[in-house]
């Protein structure tokens, strides 16, 4: 099978040979089969690698460990859905995954513009077949996801017990479903600059692409950010490391050229500033994927010790100079059409917020890189950290919030004093009024959180004031009840609503941000059974603890040996609120030198962290159990002596009665955090708004196909 | 003043803004970073009360809590020279004996404290033995 798969690999390499010699002689020669052609090669791309894909899928679930990648990260300890995921859990099957889906996206952007931009689509063509063919190409030369060991060993490494969560088996699809969709605007970029066709309609083929990769790439940031909160045993969401920088630079540049893409397609503006942001979004994209890869940063989820990085930076630096090389070449062809008629339109809005993204982008870049760039100054490798980012992203984020608010509803052009009154008289009152209630419970000793409430205060109620004047306008015009009113005022306008939807879920999230970094109460210290602590207003007291011998009866199901853990009572005011039951559990390590029963507990701990979640706030415990006091070594050992690999189990037993009975000290760290819940919900909410604006409004399918209908029948009336 | 000439004072005005941001950016990276040292580097250039990143790996045998305190060293690859440290905060669930990890230190008299919450683990995935393909090339 692994020879199978590898020839799927070859065939791919040599599809997409294929189809961008196809592509480039067709447009080139106005010879549009060869184009068409180009384009089949890659649905045949998809083809193939989704038949390589289910080679590998099979290995894993199958447990056949002569694959190196299955033996590297799976076992039979390893439970069943986590095999399925744990395909891309190694450099190698992640590359597949990468080509994959980039392949599959790809297909579809291709499929859809397959009748409009012929030459565009036909360059664009061969850019995207060259991008998979050097993810390709990556497997066959550098990291084969088919290599094979002979005799196959008998059992796994496992998945690393660290990914063994659920929402890390579908981050790493989200995340790379954002990056691949990147390239689909930076291939019809690049091809429009080839094909010197700069019109706006190459923005409007790609423009759901766009938002698709924005909304995907945000979904996987936020699965990271709810992974690390949730499993890590450190109880945050984001630390700005630097593989979450990587991710989070491209949305931002996303967001950018989302909002000004507009102002091209409503005045002709901005061309060079949007094709610039559209190409830098994709090499961006390309560089977070490098960065995680290449291990020229510490971090704490990258691939260490790998070999990909000079064929990425190749990549990355033929991006940059062909996207600059385009870029002035072409610049007569990006003039604008209008001019900035005033500061105060939503021209200008816009552009402010593209200024402060791409500063916010260009901050984490700097700060990101800051080891290499520092390096090369001083000889010194420095790093800076989360302060330093924290000291600029706080108030240009608060900018960025406000500028949200103002955005959707100033006129364009130019907005006149009656105008900003009717728009923003509201707004700005509940801004107020949310400003004096917070004030006065006593909030103002946080001044940027407070005034982060206040700003996301101002963007729902803008945002509210957007939705019932339009429902009342449809209410006037179609008399219609209010929630068909609201139903058919979305539907008839997704785009712009959805994009207030957003809004309000980027207000809810920040607001979730603001409230739980700055009004969070910790508490880190050793407990015995019977003792409590303060946690803010909480009491926390470690009843007893608890051991489940797993993988059987592991609650979490992540297939540990076994887990010791605590069952922790929480009260406020002496009365009970919630009962947490943080564990540890304990992998199988593999390794014959522990000992029979040693091998069974080796591997790396990992913190099973109990959450009760609510509205206004979030009681998070994590338990550290010590296991290496004497009278459970002694256990460990009298077994490790005497005790076959199959009679180890055993040991286990007693290890856990043992320490059910006498349980020694053990560390906790509790954390009480306000509105973490609206992080989650923020990004609910974008995410429903997200698609309601990319989904294809009803009528517009209609519209469509009526069109054709109508396009067909002279057709076939000449024909009869 | 012509719209002409009013462009170019805007730009000038927008571009000189954007040229100070950057370079209070730049200046405080450089100011506020910590330079990242291994053992044998911190113990020659250590200047008490500033902060580095000490990177190594744990030292076999040296990891002992006491309290809410974290006591363990920190050595080079080769093993030669060793820092001690009592660090407080969260502990990374990979954090081993013999396993590569970068923390944030302070020297505080003769001894090195590390910074709340500043330990890091290197790279989860790399706990495992080595995969059987690079054992073949061994």
């Amino acid at each position: 099978m692994a020879g199978f798969g590898f020839i799927c690999l070859l065939l791919a390499l040599a599809v997409c040979a294929y189809g961008i010699a196809a592509s480039i002689y067709g447009v080139r020669t106005r010879r549009w089969e060869y184009a068409d052609s180009g384009r089949r090669a890659m649905y045949a791309l998809a083809a193939v690698l989704t038949i390589a894909g289910l080679v590998l899928e099979l290995a894993f679930i199958s447990n056949d460990f002569a694959f190196n990648t299955v033996a590297d990260t799976s076992s039979r300890t390893t439970p069943a859905l986590y095999r399925v995921a744990a395909v891309w859990s190694s450099q190698e099957g992640s590359l597949l995954l990468w080509a994959w889906l980039l392949s599959l996206w790809s297909s579809l952007a291709l499929f859809l513009t397959r009748r409009r931009l012929r030459e565009v689509a036909a360059y664009a063509t061969a850019i995207l077949l060259g991008l998979g063919g050097f993810f390709v190409g990556l497997m066959v030369f550098y990291a084969n996801p088919f290599s094979t060991t002979t005799p196959a060993p008998p059992e796994g490494v496992g998945l690393d017990p660290l990914l063994r969560f659920p929402t890390m088996m579908i981050h790493p699809p989200m995340l790379y479903s954002g990056y691949t969709l990147c390239m689909i605007p930076l291939a019809f970029g690049f091809g429009a600059l080839l094909a010197r066709r700069l019109q706006a309609d190459w923005i409007g083929a790609i423009r759901r692409f766009a938002f698709a990769a924005w909304l995907f790439l945000g979904i996987g940031i936020l699965l990271g950010a709810r992974w690390s909160y949730a499993e890590l045993g450190w109880g945050g969401y984001w630390g700005w490391d630097a593989v979450e920088n990587a991710s989070l630079m491209p949305w931002l540049t996303a967001t950018a050229f989302l909002h000004s893409l507009m102002i091209q397609e409503k005045r002709g503006m901005l061309k060079v500033w949007n094709v610039s942001l559209v190409l830098a979004t994709g090499t961006l994209a390309i560089m977070g994927t490098f960065l995680v890869r290449s291990g020229v940063l510490n971090s704490i989820h990258a691939f260490g010790g790998s070999t990909l990085g000079v064929p990425f930076v190749c990549l990355i630096g033929v991006l940059i100079a062909a996207s600059i090389y385009l870029v002035v070449s072409r610049r007569e062809m990006l003039r604008s059409e209008n001019r900035l008629d005033s500061l105060l339109s939503r021209e200008s809005m816009f552009l402010a917020n593209n200024l402060v993204l791409v500063g916010l982008c260009f901050v984490i870049f700097w700060g990101t890189y800051f080891p290499l760039i520092s390096e090369a100054v001083t000889g010194q490798e420095s790093s800076v950290g989360p302060p330093w980012f924290d000291r600029y992203t706080v108030p240009l984020a608060l900018v960025l919030v406000l500028l949200s608010g103002i955005g959707p509803v100033i006129a364009w052009r130019r907005a006149t004093l009656a105008n900003a009154r009717r728009n923003f008289l509201a707004p700005v009152a509940v801004a107020l009024l949310a400003l004096a209630a917070l004030a006065a419970a006593g909030l103002a000793h946080k001044p940027l959180a407070l005034a982060m409430f206040c700003l996301g205060a101002f963007v729902l109620a803008v945002v509210a004031q957007e939705f019932v004047r339009g429902t009342r306008v449809r209410r006037a015009m179609a008399g219609e009840s209010v929630p068909r009113a609201l139903a058919s005022l979305v539907q008839r306008n997704r785009r712009r609503y959805g994009g207030y939807i957003v809004h309000v879920g980027i207000a809810v999230l920040f607001i979730g941000v603001a409230a739980s970094s700055s009004f969070q109460h910790a508490s880190e210290l050793q407990l015995s059974p019977g003792q409590s602590t303060k946690v803010g207003p909480y009491t926390v007291r470690y009843v007893r603890p608890t051991a489940s011998i797993t993988p059987k009866y592991d609650r979490a199901h992540t297939g540990s040996t076994v887990a010791f853990g605590a069952e922790v009572d929480v009260s406020k005011n002496g009365r009970h609120v919630t009962t947490l039951s943080p564990s540890e559990g304990y992998y199988a390590s593999g390794e014959v030198s522990q000992g029979t029963v040693g091998s069974l507990i080796g591997g790396q701990p990992v913190s099973h962290v109990s959450i009760d979640g609510g509205v206004t706030r979030d009681i998070w415990g994590a338990v550290e159990p010590n296991i290496e006091t004497g009278r459970l070594k002694k256990i460990v050992d009298a077994g490790n002596r005497t005790l076959s690999s199959d009679e180890a189990i055993v040991a286990i037993g007693l290890l856990a009665k043992e320490y059910i009975k006498k349980p020694p000290p053990a560390q906790f760290h509790f954390i009480v955090s306000p509105l973490v819940m609206w992080i989650w919900i923020g990004g609910l909410i974008v995410f429903l708004g997200g698609l309601v604006a990319v989904w294809p409004a009803p009528s517009t399918v209609r519209a469509r196909a009526a069109a054709r209908i109508r396009a067909r029948s002279p057709r076939d009336l000449v024909r009869a | 003043m012509s719209p002409a000439r009013k462009r170019t004072v805007r730009l000038v005005l927008a571009l000189s803004a954007a040229v100070v941001l950057a370079s209070a950016l730049i200046y405080t990276s450089f100011s506020a970073a910590n330079p990242a040292l291994s053992p044998t580097q911190l113990l020659r250039q250590a200047q008490p009360g500033r902060s580095y990143q000490l990177t190594g790996t744990v030292e076999p045998g040296s990891v002992h809590r006491m309290g809410g305190v974290l006591d363990f060293s920190v050595q080079d690859r080769a093993g030669t020279r060793v820092v001690p440290l009592a660090y407080t905060g969260s502990v990374p669930d990979p954090f081993r004996e013999g396993r590569e990890v970068i923390v944030t230190v302070q020297k505080q008299g003769s001894r090195f404290v590390g910074e709340r919450d500043s330990l890091i683990t290197k790279c989860p995935s790399k706990y495992k033995t080595a995969p059987p393909s690079e054992k073949q090339n061994l």
